[in-house]
């Protein structure tokens, strides 16, 4: 069973070609890595798939539905969720307040519901919240809920991150490099949060790395880009072993 | 020639007239909106000041036009730096509201001050022999003239400065990045004063013209004036000077014809009309270049 | 004993029917007051301002400081409101028969306002920040331009005659009913997602917020009280003119938002009150009065410049302490802060500290 499927998708930024020719097919429960050096179009992709730029060649399938085109609201509520490189959470809000928001296209009460305080609005409410600090009780947050959340140090914000994207109850996550900035012991611990919410949430996960640690140790399937192109996909063993993967990161091997 | 040529050549003399008057305001306002990405709300009313002064300077002092124009010129120079170094400056790190909600403050209070000093209308005296040529039946007043070359003059000695000069390159790399300029020993307070003291010079200049081409000046005159030019600015491409000379000359064009063919007060309807629409078209305005949103 | 004070005054403010209480003391003064001439009709008159200022301040919060973006356009509706009732009670309802025509006039001066802030919200999803000011801004001048324009409503000369029927329960109806709705509609996901849209568009978005939805709302709901506020004024002064909505009255609007503080219902009924009543101290006939107790010697020298000049200075004064505000006290009396007693009992639950609920505690210099 797919869940995305990318077909020949392409961008450019005015003249610059940003990505090109991009073919991908994700099955349930995936978990896959995307590595490329910086500029390679990573991010590019991300932005295409959860509508942030639209794709200017190629078709993108999301459960069988064709998103190039969808508002990102409307992806997002297809259940997309993402994380960003550099982290942008809601930063003078509480942390709570960030996972809630996240709630938006899973609350069914109307604009009427909600000006009124009526109808469905107090059950979706208390909803959200339980909701809300069970995610937090799972990313070990939960005693700064009301803590605003750029008062949080580093790691908690990607953690936090990782929450608010989890609150649209997502069937794809993308994260875009989880582990930026992290020491080696808090990889090993990221390591293992995203093993265990892949399966608790039955997730299937697309990431974004520079960490070879983190890419190597938990991804099945990796697929390597450089300049918007493809230059292999396959398991982390025969992408270790591949040329053209090591000349794009050590440069030309001399023969 | 024929009577419809004349008449048009006329109307677009009379718009060049306007256009002057325009660019020489939005050239402050785009000027402190390229450096400090603030909307200085209160430049209208620094226009409106300029002509005060020249007021009381050929009232009072009995000064003839070059003087009074020079003199004015300092004098809204010296107000502009002191309106950034009070009000402006202590907010540099606030939310950017605060600065405009500041600068409106600022306008009102130049407004009301005046008002309470001033409260009736003033007459400017005649600074300028006032001649008029006939060329084929287009007329030429000397205070047409000297507006639009003065204007034109004053615009490519500013062209000059920005373009060529070491202050408007410290202006223009202030413009692209406020963290790391001060590290390359550029002395940026310094640079946003003397922005701020030749735009509001600029606004003096225009506040001596529209004294010259319309006499009774009133604490209130700054607000409009000052609102269209804003428009110029904006139309031109906000923080590009060319755009704001561009700018002003379009609405004083567009101007100059709504009121040729339709009943005057649909002047500022269709001046800000024109604002709304470009805008929704063209944010970044004729000149002014999009900018890419990154993720 | 201070101690045991504090914990009192926290728990009467933490409980649940003080609002109500409030309520309910307050509609029965609402109607007790002009009924018994337990005021002068004056401060009854300054009553009703304060009422009105208070919709259109928070209404003006609902955008200027939930959403942080910058509108100027609030006039604009209140003239729409305002000529839209008043062409109602004048030209179309027999409300000398029918006095409950009244609401419905002001509610369809609301409504037709709510209509017209859809023309701002529809750009409000291309443009921001300075661009979206501009356009609000532009909105104004249009309005006022077109009212001057058209003959049948007084043009420029606007319109007199009209009858007083706004009255001090009236205003308080509005008002309360009004604030619970934009009270309500801030602690609702439409809420969040305005909060979520002044602190990162793109994110929001991302995060499933229906970003153009929410922005529609909100700016209809602005703009829906500001013309109901312009129809309950309109039918207060008995006169309306173009002059009166144009720029200065929605400076007046801004001065009371960020004065009281944004992003704060409380904030915007302090501001209101603040700026309101300040306003009329500062009138000459007032000062007047309010000093006559000193002795003539100091009182008449002053009486004969300052006082009698006051007119023109408060006009000096007031712009001098928007600056002061703004740059010693940037985000208001209130800024980010909201009384306990407005926060719905789910939200208090998870906000269990100090009874100033605080959204955030440092400032935030980065923030657009």
């Amino acid at each position: 069973m797919t869940i995305l499927i990318a077909n020949k998708v392409g961008h450019q930024f005015g003249g610059l070609c940003a990505v090109n020719d991009f073919n991908l097919k994700l099955h349930y429960g995936d978990l896959m890595g995307v590595i490329g050096p910086n500029g390679a179009g990573k991010t590019t992709l991300f932005n295409l798939i959860t509508g942030v730029y639209k794709a200017s060649e190629g078709s993108i399938l999301f459960k069988g539905i064709e998103i190039v085109g969808k508002k990102p609201n409307q992806i997002a509520a297809l259940r997309i969720g993402r994380t960003f490189q550099n982290i942008r959470l809601f930063r003078d809000l509480s942390v709570l307040d960030n996972v809630r928001i996240a709630h938006h296209s899973q609350t069914s009460y109307n604009v009427l519901e909600g000006l009124l305080h009526c109808g469905r609005y107090a059950r979706e409410e208390q909803r959200i919240i339980d909701n809300s600090l069970r995610l937090l009780a799972i990313f070990n947050l939960s005693h700064l809920a009301n803590e605003t959340a750029k008062n949080l140090p580093y790691g908690l914000q990607r953690r936090l991150e990782i929450a608010r994207a989890l609150a649209i109850s997502p069937e794809l996550l993308l994260l875009d490099e989880p582990a930026a900035g992290m020491n080696p012991f808090e990889i090993d611990e990221l390591m293992g949060l995203i093993q265990s919410i892949r399966k608790e949430f039955q997730l299937t996960i697309l990431l974004i790395e520079h960490q070879m640690k983190l890419v190597m140790g938990i991804c099945e399937r990796i697929h390597v880009l450089d300049f918007g192109e493809t230059l292999a996909v396959g398991s982390p063993e025969m992408i270790q072993n591949n040329p053209k993967v090591m000349e794009a990161y050590l440069g030309a091997i001399p023969s | 020639m024929s009577e419809g040529i004349i008449y048009w050549l006329q109307q677009a003399l009379n718009a060049l007239q306007l256009g002057s008057i325009y660019a020489l305001i939005a050239l402050g306002y785009t000027m402190v909106y390229g450096i400090l990405t603030m909307i200085n709300f209160a430049h209208g009313d620094v226009f409106m000041i300029g002509a005060f002064f020249c007021f009381l300077l050929s009232s009072t002092l009995n000064l003839t036009f070059v003087p009074t124009l020079l003199l004015t010129m300092i004098g809204t120079a010296i107000l502009g730096v002191l309106i950034e170094r009070l009000a402006y400056k202590p907010l540099r790190q606030a939310p950017r509201v605060s600065a405009i909600i500041t600068a409106l403050g600022v306008g009102m209070f130049l407004e009301n001050f005046t008002l309470a000093l001033a409260p009736y209308p003033k007459h400017i005296p005649m600074l300028l022999e006032n001649v008029t040529w006939n060329f084929y039946g287009i007329t030429l007043s000397s205070i047409q003239l000297v507006i639009i070359s003065l204007s034109l003059g004053l615009m490519l000695l500013l062209d000059y400065i920005v373009q060529r000069t070491t202050i408007g390159m410290a202006m223009r790399a202030i413009s692209w990045d406020k963290t790391f300029v001060p590290l390359m020993g550029i002395p940026v307070d310094f640079i946003i004063s003397i922005t701020f003291a030749i735009g509001a010079g600029l606004a003096g200049a225009a506040g001596t013209m529209y004294a010259l081409a319309y006499p009774v000046i009133d604490p209130y005159m700054g607000i409009m004036v000052g609102w269209k030019a804003f428009i110029c600015a904006v139309v031109g491409g906000i923080g590009n000077i060319r755009g704001a000379m561009a700018g002003a000359f379009i609405l004083g064009t567009v101007e100059i014809m709504v009121v040729a063919f339709f009943p005057s007060t649909f002047r500022d309807f269709v001046a800000f009309t024109l604002l709304m629409v470009l805008i929704m078209v063209r944010p970044y305005g004729i000149l002014g270049k999009p900018r890419i949103q990154k993720v | 004993m201070m101690v045991l004070l504090k914990q009192r005054w926290d728990a009467l403010l933490e409980s649940a029917w003080l609002v109500p209480l409030l309520l309910v003391i307050g509609f029965g003064l609402a109607f007790a007051i002009p009924e018994y001439h337990l005021l002068s009709v004056y401060i009854q008159l300054i009553l009703m301002y304060i009422g009105i200022n208070i919709i259109l301040a928070t209404s003006l919060n609902l955008v200027n400081g939930y959403m942080g973006e910058f509108s100027l356009a609030h006039a604009g509706f209140m003239a729409v409101g305002a000529y839209t009732s008043v062409l109602l009670t004048m030209k179309v309802f027999p409300v000398a028969d029918f006095p409950f025509l009244f609401p419905c006039a002001v509610l369809i001066g609301g409504l037709v306002a709510a209509l017209l802030g859809m023309i701002v919200a529809i750009p409000s999803f291309k443009v921001r920040g300075d661009y979206l000011a501009i356009i609000t801004l532009a909105f104004l001048m249009i309005v006022k331009s077109m009212i001057e324009n058209i003959d049948a409503i007084g043009g420029p000369r606007g319109m007199s005659g009209i009858m007083k029927l706004t009255t001090l329960p009236w205003v308080f109806f509005w008002a309360t009913t009004l604030l619970w709705m934009i009270r309500n509609f801030i602690y609702s996901k439409y809420g969040r997602g305005v909060l979520a849209i002044r602190e990162d568009e793109i994110a929001s978005d991302l995060m499933s917020v229906n970003t153009q939805q929410v922005k529609f709302f909100a700016f209809m709901l602005s703009s829906f009280c500001a013309g109901i506020a312009g129809a309950l004024f309109a039918h207060l002064l008995q006169f309306i003119s173009p002059r009166i909505f144009d720029i200065t009255k929605s400076t007046d609007i801004l001065i009371m938002v960020y004065l009281g503080g944004i992003a704060s219902i409380g904030g915007s009924i302090l501001g209101a009150t603040i700026f309101t009543v300040l306003l009329e101290i500062l009138r000459p006939s007032t000062m007047a009065a309010l000093l006559s107790w000193l002795p003539p010697f100091i009182f008449t020298p002053l009486n004969d410049y300052v006082i009698s000049h006051l007119g023109i200075w408060r006009m000096v004064i007031m712009p001098l302490i928007l600056i002061l505000v703004m740059l010693y006290w940037p985000r208001g009396i209130m800024g980010l802060r909201e009384f306990r007693g407005f926060i719905p009992r789910r939200d208090k639950q998870v906000h269990p500290h100090n009874f100033l609920h605080e959204a955030t505690n440092n400032d935030n210099s980065d923030r657009q």
